[in-house]
C-alpha cells in the first residue's frame, strides 16, 4: 500500500546540506505493521513526517513515497490536506501538546469528521462517542466533554488515537506513542493498536526507540542508524538472527531482563531442533 | 548487617491542594520506611504519581516531611539547625533526569562541576581547585579539558557524566539519582549504568536510585522498593522482588514491561 523508494532528506547547513535520511526504501502492505527502530538522530521521525507531507519547508527530498501509486512528495498542499487524516492518520508522542487544550475531547474528534464529510453536529458527536468507546476510554459519555488537562496521559493518548481513527484512514503512523507513558498504560495503548490492525485491517507504522515495543507489536522491522536503513525484515528474523552489527549492538544495549526472553526462546528453539 | 547509611522511618508527606474553592489533601508519601547500607544501590521503582520523586526531594532536604525521619549517617536531617544542615549537604548530592535542563548553559563545565564546592569550608582554590575538577571529570570518563567548554558542546550522555562529576566533587556519602538515565538512548543508558556501578565499586558510593524502569533496576540495584500510591508495597533484594514478587502490583509492573520474549503481533494472537 505504501512504498518508500530511495528516499533521501537533507537540510541546508553551514557545511553544506546535511542528510538526515539517506537512500531508504521500505514498504508496508495492507493490514501489516511495520516497526521503525533507531536511536535519537537516526532519521526515523523525519521518515514519518515525510510520509504525511509534514516536513519543514527547508527540507530537500529525493526518491519517492508512493501511496497506492501516487507520489506524496510531488503532491500539492491541497492534495496533501485531503490525504492527511483521510488516508493516513498520525499519532504523536506527547498527547498533551498534540491536543488542543481549549477544546473538549469530543469536539476535537468531531472536528476532523465535519471538515472532511458532510455530517451534522449530532451525528459527528455520536461518531466521536463510538470512537472513544473503541479506544476503551472508561466512561466515554462523560469523557467526551472533558478537556485534555482533566485527563491522564493514557486517556489523552486514547483521544489522540480516536482523532487519528475518525476519518477511517488506511494507514496509521504512531511516532513514539507510548514513550511518555507508564509501562502499564503503555501496554494498554499497544494492545489497542494491535487490535486496530487485526480488526480493522489498518496498516501501522510504529516508530520507537524501544526494541521491546517494536518486538511485541510489529510484523516487520526496519532498523535505522544515522539516516540509513541498516536492516529490514520480519520482526522475528531481525531480532533472532540480526544480520547487521548495529542491530546486534542495539539488542545488547537492552537491559538483561528485556533481552532474557529472546535468549530463552532461542535456546529452546535450538534444543528443539536437535 | 552493617549500620545503614540512610535510614528512612515512617516518612509521610501531605500536600494541601486548593482548586475551584475546594481544599483537598493528598498524601504523596505514606509511611515509607527503608534502609540503605553503605556501598549499596537501593532502587525505588514506581509509576508516575507514586511519590518516588517526592521521596527523593525529602531525602535531599529540598522538601520537609509531614512526619517521620530521614537519618543520614545517624543524623536526623530535619532535626539539624539550618547551619548544620547546610554543612551536612556535602554528604548527599543529586543527579537529575534531564541532562539538558540541569546544567546552566551560560557556565563553563568547570564552573558547573565545581559549584557544590561552596558547601565546603575548606574548599580548594586556584590550581588545586582546577586539578580537583580535572580529576572529577576524568573519574566519569571525560577529558580534563572538558572543563573549559560549555554544556551545548556535549551529547546527552556526556552531559549526564558532567552532572555525575558535579554530584561527586564534594566526595559525598550518598547520591540520589532521580530517573538519571531515563532521557538517554539505550546504548548511552547502558554506559551510564556501567559508570555508576564502577563508581560504587571504586569509591564505595551509596546510591538511592529512583526509576520507573524495572530493566534498569535489574541492571544496577542491590535492593529495590516498589512504590505505589505513596506506599512502599514490597521491598527486598532485586532477585527476591523481580524473580519472586509477592505483591500483585509488582507482578502487574513486571508483566507490562516490554521484552523480546514476545515476538511479532501474529505469533502472540495465535
Amino acid at each position: 500500500m505504501l512504498a518508500i523508494r530511495n528516499l533521501s532528506i537533507a537540510f541546508p547547513g553551514p557545511a553544506g546540506p546535511a542528510r538526515v535520511v539517506d537512500d531508504v526504501s521500505v514498504a508496508v502492505g495492507r493490514g501489516e505493521s511495520l516497526g521503525i527502530v533507531g536511536e535519537s538522530g537516526s532519521g526515523k521521525s523525519m521518515l514519518s513526517l515525510a510520509t504525511i507531507g509534514l516536513l519543514p519547508g527547508s527540507a530537500r527530498t529525493s526518491g519517492e513515497i508512493l501511496l497506492d501509486g501516487k507520489d506524496i512528495l510531488r503532491l500539492r498542499e491541497r492534495e496533501l490536506c485531503s490525504l492527511r487524516g483521510r488516508r493516513i492518520g498520525m499519532i504523536f508522542q506527547e498527547p498533551m501538546t498534540a491536543l488542543n487544550p481549549a477544546m473538549t475531547a469530543g469536539q476535537q474528534i468531531a472536528e476532523g469528521i465535519r471538515l472532511h464529510r458532510t455530517v451534522g453536529r449530532s451525528e459527528a458527536r455520536a461518531e466521536a462517542l463510538r470512537l472513544l468507546d473503541r479506544v476503551r476510554i472508561p466512561d466515554p459519555a462523560r469523557r467526551i466533554d472533558s478537556y485534555p488537562h482533566e485527563m491522564s496521559g493514557g486517556q489523552r493518548q486514547r483521544v489522540g488515537i480516536a482523532i487519528a481513527l475518525a476519518l477511517k484512514p488506511d494507514l496509521l503512523i504512531a511516532d513514539e506513542p507510548t514513550t511518555a507513558l507508564d509501562v502499564t498504560v503503555q501496554k494498554e495503548i499497544l494492545d489497542i493498536l494491535d487490535e486496530l490492525v487485526a480488526d480493522l485491517g489498518l496498516s501501522l507504522i510504529l516508530i520507537s526507540h524501544d526494541l521491546g515495543v517494536i518486538a511485541r507489536s510489529t510484523d516487520r522491522t526496519l532498523v535505522m542508524c544515522r539516516g540509513r536503513a541498516v536492516e529490514e525484515g520480519p520482526t522475528e528474523t531481525v531480532l533472532r538472527h540480526p544480520s547487521a552489527q548495529y542491530t546486534r549492538d542495539l539488542i545488547a544495549a537492552l537491559p538483561r531482563r528485556a533481552r532474557a526472553g529472546l535468549g530463552d526462546e532461542a535456546r529452546h528453539a535450538a534444543g528443539g531442533a536437535r | 548487617m552493617t549500620a545503614p547509611l540512610l535510614a528512612i522511618e515512617n516518612l509521610t508527606r501531605d500536600y494541601t491542594l486548593r482548586a475551584k474553592g475546594a481544599t483537598r489533601h493528598l498524601r504523596a508519601v505514606d509511611g515509607v520506611s527503608l534502609a540503605v547500607e553503605p556501598g549499596s544501590i537501593f532502587a525505588v521503582v514506581g509509576e508516575s504519581g507514586c511519590g518516588k520523586s517526592t521521596l527523593a526531594r525529602i531525602v535531599m532536604a529540598l522538601d520537609r516531611p509531614t512526619g517521620g525521619t530521614v537519618r543520614l549517617g545517624g543524623d536526623d536531617l530535619f532535626a539539624l539547625s539550618p547551619k548544620a544542615l547546610a554543612r551536612k549537604r556535602r554528604d548527599f548530592q543529586m543527579v537529575f533526569q534531564d541532562p539538558y535542563g540541569s546544567l546552566n548553559p551560560r557556565h563553563s563545565v568547570g564552573r558547573i562541576v565545581a559549584e557544590p564546592l561552596h558547601l565546603l569550608d575548606d574548599a580548594p582554590r586556584g590550581r588545586d581547585r582546577q586539578s580537583l575538577v580535572a580529576r572529577a571529570l576524568e573519574d566519569v570518563g571525560l577529558p580534563a579539558q572538558a572543563a573549559e567548554r560549555y554544556p551545548h558542546e556535549f551529547s546527552g550522555g556526556q552531559r549526564q557524566r558532567i552532572a555525575i562529576a558535579r554530584a561527586l566533587i564534594t566526595n559525598p556519602k550518598l547520591v540520589v539519582a532521580d530517573e538519571a538515565v531515563s532521557a538517554l538512548d539505550l546504548s548511552i543508558q547502558a554506559q551510564i549504568l556501567r559508570l555508576i556501578l564502577s563508581l560504587r565499586d571504586r569509591h564505595g558510593l551509596t546510591v538511592l536510585f529512583i526509576t520507573h524502569n524495572i530493566g534498569v533496576v535489574d541492571e544496577v540495584a542491590d535492593r529495590v522498593g516498589v512504590m505505589q500510591a505513596g506506599r512502599l508495597v514490597e521491598t527486598g533484594t532485586v532477585r527476591e522482588v523481580l524473580d519472586h514478587p509477592r505483591e500483585d502490583y509488582t507482578r502487574t509492573l513486571l508483566a507490562a514491561e516490554p521484552t523480546l520474549a514476545v515476538l511479532g503481533r501474529r505469533r502472540r494472537r495465535a
